[in-house]
């Protein structure tokens, strides 16, 4: 089957990927990966910490690599795709959009909070006087109501995104939720819609289907799924689902296969699967890349990770808030010393 | 005892609830508020508590330059690099509580006593005022290389100039974290949680210190006693867990609880901006009147 319908794609591993390998990425792997996914076809590939530009941190962890370094990697490795970066106001500045488009990124992907998009207006304004492709990404859309996220998405075209994103962070949307939120943008907004899925609750494909049914125009996907948590929409498995559906991506699914499994397989500390820790972050509603972070929390404090991620989930934590964990973590700690010593 | 008196220009919620602080103080005067709406709620409730309200600017105040020795700036970065050449033409000690960052950077507990005479001083920002002393109480014992603080405050206490320039939020609050702070190399996160009721304001410093061998007892004591100098002045500020020590790392939590005066509790760091400026002014007062006795 064969219809009109295209979607684009942008391939996330190298950004959202890099909570799930600890920002450990280098230069080599990145030029790597993002020659491969060039060479088969892939648009866009985002490039940056976890936490977008600058988000090399204590907070959420020091890259190994100078995340400049691994854009200009990117850049020089690849032919036809453009290099997307992530730049999430409050950690990164308007200075490392302009270091990140000297060296050649093509895309800005401006994240904030669903309900905070009015911290974007002078990073999608200074994207665009750079030439830059905008994106306004609102992270933890579960989290508003549709009416709330689709206010939200107007600021963000009006601010000048050329794409706004529902981004499920936390992998707790459902099917349902999804297209409900994905219709109302498309009926009220002019600009293209995008969605970003996470996979802890195993419906980050199911989600994105019906984010597409709904008539988004672009997805984001992870190979080997190699983003935070379980992972995002595994972008192989998204290619060879929407040629089966009869969409086009232009993208070589025996070629992705490949880098897969050859490349991207052996960067991965563990393969990706649905942990309890990875679940619970989309059962609590928790931004994905809190799971490490928690892992580690819950070893240090000797209580258990679960706890931590539904009690964060309960305070209504948004990305970001990292340094919770422990705040968290050491009460859990002191709550439970209190009930052994009763 | 003699009060120096002051004047706080602008009439919008810094400015009220500074006014409100101001009613407290033992050697502050509050004589004059001045704003360009005579209609805000700021210069209503100016009237209504007897205090002498301008609504022509700056302009207006320095017509009767005698109502105020020291001057209180809540208006915006923009306007002040206006009012502080006016002011300082006219002889005035000014706190600017606007990112403008003309006159020096101070943190009272840290530095206060180096700015006595100054003419103009600058109190960086909330989540500056709320982290700094931390900063400098682990460098006074041992020297810090690397400091990086987050703030999270609701978004309810996030004005539109804070939106509209986070970057400069960052920025500023890295430079006083090196410059003041005392560490070799500052960096500044600033995060917005909406969740109802609103959150208090919350801040962890992340420090690395100099050598493997950590000072850990030392420590502790130095944010102790750091702690009851700021609490001196924001009552609600609280170190809220034990420092966590790893490797050469230091991380204190803080949690700001704001007076409540005219700004809703929850807004410490909106609280802990105009408890300082008092602060610094009283400072600034009592060295005055300490000279006219001598």
């Amino acid at each position: 089957m064969q219809t009109d319908k295209k979607i684009i794609i942008t391939e996330v591993a190298l950004r959202d990927g890099s909570h799930a390998i600890r920002h450990q990425y280098t230069v080599d792997q990145v030029a790597a990966v993002a020659g491969a996914l060039d060479q088969a076809g892939v648009p866009y590939i985002e490039v940056s910490h976890g936490d977008g530009l600058g988000g090399s941190s204590l907070q959420y962890g020091l890259s190994k690599t100078n995340e400049m370094e691994l854009i200009e990697a990117a850049v020089s490795a690849v032919d036809q795709a453009k290099i997307a970066v992530l730049l999430i106001p409050g950690i990164g500045t308007v200075r490392d959009l302009n270091e990140a488009a000297a060296l050649g990124a093509k895309m800005a992907r401006v994240a904030t909070h669903v309900t905070e998009a009015d911290v974007a207006p002078q990073h999608i304004a200074r994207a665009k006087e750079l030439g830059m492709e905008t994106v306004g990404f609102l992270m933890m859309s579960h989290m508003a109501s549709p009416e709330k996220l689709t206010e939200q998405a107007k600021l963000m075209e009006g601010y000048g995104a050329d794409t706004v994103y529902i981004v499920d962070s936390a992998g707790a949307l459902l099917p349902h939720e999804t297209a409900e939120r994905i219709r109302r943008l498309k009926n009220e907004l002019s600009v293209n819609i995008g969605f970003h899925a996470h996979n802890n609750l195993s419906l980050a494909m199911a989600n994105t289907l019906a984010a597409i049914q709904e008539g988004a125009d672009r997805i984001d996907g992870s190979i080997r799924c190699l983003g935070a948590g379980a992972g995002n929409t595994q972008t192989e498995v998204l290619v060879a689902v929407l040629d089966r559906m009869g969409i086009q991506t232009g993208v070589d699914l025996y070629k992705m296969m490949d880098i897969a499994e050859d490349l991207v397989a052996p960067i991965l500390e563990k393969p990706q699967e649905i942990t309890k820790g990875s679940l619970v972050l989309g059962y609590a509603g928790v931004y994905s890349s809190f799971l490490l972070h928690a892992q580690r929390a819950a070893q240090q404090f000797g209580v258990d990770s679960r706890d931590i991620l539904i009690e964060l989930g309960k305070q209504k934590v948004v990305g970001g808030q990292e340094d919770m964990i422990f705040d968290v973590a050491a009460d859990l700690a002191k709550q439970s010393a209190n009930l052994v010593t009763k | 005892m003699d009060k120096i008196k002051v004047a706080v220009l602008g009439s919008g919620n810094i400015g009220t609830d500074l006014m409100i602080k101001l009613g407290r103080s033992d050697v502050l005067e509050l004589t004059t508020v001045i704003g360009i709406d005579p209609d805000s709620d700021g210069l209503r409730k100016a009237r209504a508590l007897g205090y002498e309200t301008i609504d022509n600017g700056l302009d207006g105040f320095l017509a009767r330059p005698e109502l105020a020795d020291i001057i209180f700036d809540a208006t915006s970065a923009k306007a002040h690099i206006r009012h502080a050449k006016k002011l300082k033409e006219a002889g005035k000690q000014v706190l600017d509580l606007t990112p403008a960052a003309v006159g020096p950077l101070v943190v009272p507990p840290v530095n206060i006593q180096e700015h006595l005479d100054a003419d103009n001083i600058n109190l960086i920002t909330c989540g500056g005022q709320a982290t700094i002393p931390m900063v400098h109480a682990i460098d006074r014992v041992q020297s810090v290389t690397y400091a990086e603080i987050v703030a999270t405050i609701s978004s309810d206490s996030a004005g539109p100039g804070t939106r509209a320039n986070i970057d400069e939020f960052t920025k500023t609050t890295a430079g006083g974290i090196e410059q003041i702070g005392g560490a070799e190399k500052g960096k500044a996160i600033i995060i917005l949680n909406p969740a109802e009721p609103p959150i208090m304001m919350r801040d962890t410093i992340h420090v690395l210190v100099d050598g493997s061998d950590v000072k850990k007892e030392d420590i502790i004591q130095s944010i102790k006693e750091m702690e009851k100098d700021v609490q001196s002045y924001v009552p609600g500020y609280r170190v809220k867990q034990d420092p966590i020590f790893e490797d050469n790392k230091v991380t204190v939590f803080i949690e700001v609880e704001g007076a409540g005066d005219y700004l809703p509790s929850f807004s410490g760091n909106l609280d802990i901006m105009t408890a300082a400026a008092v602060k610094v002014a009283e400072e600034w007062a009592k060295h005055k009147l300490n000279k006219v006795v001598v």
